[in-house]
């Protein structure tokens, strides 16, 4: 979905929609979030990812209004929107549990909102009926909300927080509640009606794969700090840590001190019988220093026997085998008992597997395969 | 589900035996043609007559149920707000003190709560009267108010709220719009409740009245205190018929709303 | 923020003033001299003058209680009469919750219903109810004479066994609605893991059952033993005039010797002793709070 022309985070006179200036929130004696700064443009489809606890839905709290930072600043269009009380603010969150008023049909709990404003009857009506368009509940809007099913009130609580036009949308975990093969499709929904709408969306979430698929960029946050903020091709491709690198997909991390041996290019001493690793790094490090080494599995060769040509290859035996369906990945055993794991994709139907449990194999990648990480 | 044993079987017929047959009998015995309230004597529905034109019963029933619309009224407008201040009141100063004050009254001894209650109205000079057992009444039945809507508000989706003021809602309209209707049910049960204890109260009511207002359970009690009368079993007869008749039906209503939402529930998930 | 601070000043306030104070009166009454406070009496609030009114407390009044048996012989009975019939409501209490929980699943709402309805119907009437079954004439006695039990009528109205016949009546449901919901929220399975690692039945209802609705069982007592303690209604109906209760005692000290200051004086040395079971009933029930948190 990633555009090459939309990056405004590139851009230096771009003025961000939303800007965490140096906020702190505790609770009692406890930090929500520490000394964070954060700018969010117009038209993103922002993701807030984290493990529960680190942060993530105190910082959309914040924007919605809810609580207020300790310390610090925080601006909606340039403007501090602190002393602002939630129902004056140009901000619509789509919660959790959805909070769809239970005594009130569809078509009242997506014209809730409108009522509050001093817009006419008659644009209220039209656009509650634009909203249910939007959402394709049209024959739905006399129903009360448990009369729909999950789905389908996920939508309402969409178009509900939608039918304001705010300047920016907070989804809060909007899909948790909603079954794998549904929250697929929905998560296309999404994209496509924040396209249509042009609206800022921000969403918090703990599943990285819906990270990925929705946003147009990604924090990763943990105990309260931003991690990492960066293109989820980023994210996943060039982790800046050992956590980003685990949190986000299946990752082989191997310890190891780095030795620089060419441009760019370290030798990485990591086992005392077996031979060294080859691998190529932007960042520099001092001979010495402590390194680990992030493979994706995807990116491990597995084969009987040994590859001729490759940076890297390793011989260890097969532990498991877990079979995906379209993907098959191997636990590989190395002599000193670090384990490896290699995917390799499905592409024929029942190809006789030549690798089996116990299997002696070979286990390479390029020296660009994998990131070289300080921590 | 396990099957019932004999002993279940039991001791479920000897316990609601033991819970109804002195009603049933009290019931039975108010047709009884004679006098005496423990020989039967041939159905007759003349104390129920008789009752209808003792002018002292029909006044004090006046009486009682004027105090309890006004206390009742009052005691779930106060215990409503008295239970929002526990759930959601956050921290204030002697917040302890205001949560001890609304337990206490509940296991607090009438005579007690009467007693010192009377010592007040005398202390500022209230005439006693049909006002100051109204007070009274709000006073300890507010706390029964307030916990019956508090632990609907503990289990409140406060995301409804929220949403509310998300859009667009100031905190009072929130609470009229959104909590209101949706906690409508346990503000009526606190009513409810609010309104039989104050029905059914005799201690607190002795304590608080002065001559100008006598309540039904003071009338029925001096009555009762001379023995049995048939009169009485007439009239606690015609009392547990409305409270059957209520409970009944608003646990019938309660039960077919439950069944047509889970239905309703059913055909929405099948649907998708 | 005006609107909260109305929100608690109001409840707040009417609590204090109605709840509160009149205890720092009947404090102040009970320790006040007999002869000025006997009515027509308006008491005078001098709270500006606290040295005078320091002055003025003594502790007559709770020095009277002592000398005179009839009231701690009143405060014991009290005492017996309510820990007699908490366990005898919990005997017949605990059977029929037990029942109900184990009742089919459809049944239950209409069980928990029958045993809520008495509790909706008046007070008064359910104790009136016994006076007609247990007096000599009474349904009882003719039942037992006809049964060829016994064959002279029982004295048991206007005795101790009527009062806690009573007590037992109308105190039984708020035994068995917390046994109740506590066996209810129990897994069935656990019976079964009990008896399928060897207990027999009774022994797993001992082991498992019993210690599982512990927290069910202290609430029950409580509800019953603190308002059985000051109860009034059913010693003046049902009990004789050999029936010490507190509550009773209180009432006519009030009314009928209108002696005010010793009846304040009853009144806090009944409170003082029911401060210790309200207590440890407020810590069970935060405990089960928690536990269920």
């Amino acid at each position: 979905m990633q555009t090459v022309t939309f990056a405004p985070w590139n851009d230096p006179n771009e003025k961000p929609l939303i800007r965490f200036q140096n906020v702190t929130k505790k609770f009692g004696d406890f930090t929500a979030i520490g000394d964070l700064s954060l700018d969010i443009y117009e038209k993103e489809f922002f993701a807030l990812l984290g493990p529960s606890g680190c942060g993530k839905t105190t910082m959309m709290r914040m924007l919605a209004g809810f609580e207020n930072p300790t310390q610090g600043r925080i601006e909606l269009s340039g403007q501090d929107i602190v002393p602002v009380p939630p129902n004056k603010r140009a901000v619509n969150m789509m919660f959790q549990s959805y909070a769809l008023f239970p005594h009130l049909s569809i078509w009242d709990n997506i014209a809730f909102g409108l009522r509050r404003s001093d817009m006419p009857k008659n644009d209220i009506v039209d656009r509650v009926e634009e909203m249910l368009k939007l959402t394709r509940l049209e024959k739905f809007a006399r129903r009360k909300p448990h009369q729909i099913s999950g789905g389908q009130r996920q939508r309402v609580a969409l178009a509900r927080s939608l039918a304001k036009a705010p300047k920016l949308l907070l989804l809060d975990e909007p899909l948790g509640a909603l079954d794998k093969k549904l929250r697929q499709d929905t998560q296309f929904e999404l994209m496509d009606i924040q396209e249509k709408t042009g609206t800022t969306f921000v969403i918090v979430t703990h599943d990285q794969e819906e990270a990925m698929t929705v946003a147009s960029r990604i924090a990763v946050m943990d105990e309260g700090r931003l991690i990492q903020v960066a293109t989820p091709d980023r994210i996943y491709e060039t982790p800046n840590c050992v956590y980003v690198a685990d949190f986000i997909g299946d990752v082989n991390i191997i310890e190891g001190r780095a030795t620089s041996v060419g441009p760019e290019r370290y030798r990485i001493d990591w086992s005392d019988s077996l031979p060294p690793l080859t691998a190529t790094s932007a960042t520099p490090f001092s001979d010495g220093q402590g390194c680990h080494l992030a493979i994706r599995p995807e990116k491990v060769s597995i084969s009987t026997e040994r590859p001729a040509e490759a940076d890297n290859a390793v011989e260890g035996k097969v532990l498991d085998i877990a079979y995906l369906g379209n993907l098959s990945t191997y636990h590989v055993e190395l002599p000193g008992g670090t384990i490896v794991k290699a995917q390799t994709a499905n592409t024929r139907r029942i190809s006789r597997r030549n690798i089996s449990w116990e299997d002696s194999v070979w286990l390479s990648w390029t020296a660009t395969a994998g990131v070289l990480l300080a921590e | 589900m396990m099957r019932l044993s004999w002993f279940n079987v039991v001791s479920l017929t000897l316990g609601f035996a033991f819970l109804y047959i002195p009603m049933i009998i009290l019931v039975i015995f108010s047709f009884n043609e004679s006098k005496l309230v423990t020989v039967w004597a041939g159905f007759s529905t003349k104390w129920y007559g008789e009752l209808l034109q003792n002018e002292a019963f029909l006044s004090a029933a006046w009486v009682t149920l004027k105090v309890a619309v006004m206390s009742s009224t009052l005691a779930t407008v106060l215990g409503t707000m008295a239970a929002h201040v526990l759930v959601r009141g956050g921290r204030f100063m002697g917040r302890t003190l205001f949560s001890g004050m609304i337990y206490a009254p509940l296991v607090m001894p009438e005579v007690i709560t009467g007693l010192s209650l009377l010592l007040l109205f005398i202390g500022i000079g209230l005439d006693r009267g049909v006002m100051t057992v109204v007070l009274a009444h709000t006073t300890f039945s507010m706390c029964y108010v307030s916990v019956v809507v508090s632990s609907r508000l503990v289990t409140f989706d406060r995301s409804l709220e929220e949403a509310a003021l998300d859009l667009g809602c100031s905190p009072l309209d929130a609470f009229r719009l959104v909590t209101l209707p949706i906690i409508a049910p346990a503000v009526i049960s606190g009513w409810l409740l609010a309104f039989t204890l104050s029905l059914d109260d005799l201690v607190i009511a002795s304590f608080t009245t002065g001559p100008s207002a006598t309540t039904l359970p003071i009338k029925i009690f001096s009555a009762v205190r001379l023995g049995v009368s048939p009169e009485i079993n007439a009239l606690s007869t015609l009392m547990i018929g409305i409270v059957t008749v209520g409970v009944i039906s608003a646990s019938l209503i309660s039960k077919q709303n439950l069944i047509r939402q889970r239905k309703e529930e059913r055909q929405a998930v099948r649907a998708q | 923020m005006m609107r909260r601070f109305l929100l608690i000043s109001v409840p707040y306030f009417w609590l204090l003033i109605l709840f509160l104070v009149p205890f720092v009166i009947v404090l102040k009454i009970s320790l006040s001299d007999t002869a000025l406070s006997i009515p027509p009496y308006t008491p005078t609030f001098d709270w500006s003058d606290m040295g005078a009114f320091f002055r003025a407390l003594d502790f007559e009044n709770f020095l009277f209680l002592t000398e005179d048996d009839l009231y701690w012989k009143a405060y014991l009975s009290s005492l017996k009469i309510a820990v007699i019939s908490t366990f005898f409501t919990l005997l017949i209490g605990y059977p029929i919750a037990y029942g109900m929980a184990r009742a089919p699943e459809e049944w239950r709402p209409t069980l928990m219903m029958l045993v809520i309805l008495p509790f909706w119907t008046s007070f008064l009437i359910r104790v009136y109810a016994w006076m007609g079954i247990l007096s000599s004439e009474g349904f009882l006695n003719q039942f037992l004479l006809w049964t060829g039990i016994i064959s002279e009528p029982l004295t048991i109205l206007n005795t101790n066994t009527a009062v806690y016949i009573g007590i037992v009546y109308t105190y039984l449901p708020f035994m068995i609605l917390p046994i109740y919901s506590a066996l209810d929220r129990m897994d069935g399975s656990l019976i079964e893991a009990a008896e399928d690692l060897g207990c027999s039945r009774l022994l797993a209802f001992w082991l498992v059952t019993v210690p599982l609705s512990r927290n069910g069982i202290i609430a029950g007592s409580f509800l019953v033993f603190i308002p059985a303690l000051g109860e009034f209604v059913i010693p003046s109906l049902l009990g004789g005039s050999g029936t010490l209760m507190i509550g009773k005692v209180l009432w006519e000290e009030f009314f009928s010797n209108r002696d005010w200051p010793v009846a304040s004086a009853v009144a806090v040395v009944l409170l003082l002793i029911l401060v210790i079971p309200i207590v440890l009933f407020q810590r069970n029930q935060q405990k089960q709070a928690e536990a269920e948190q």
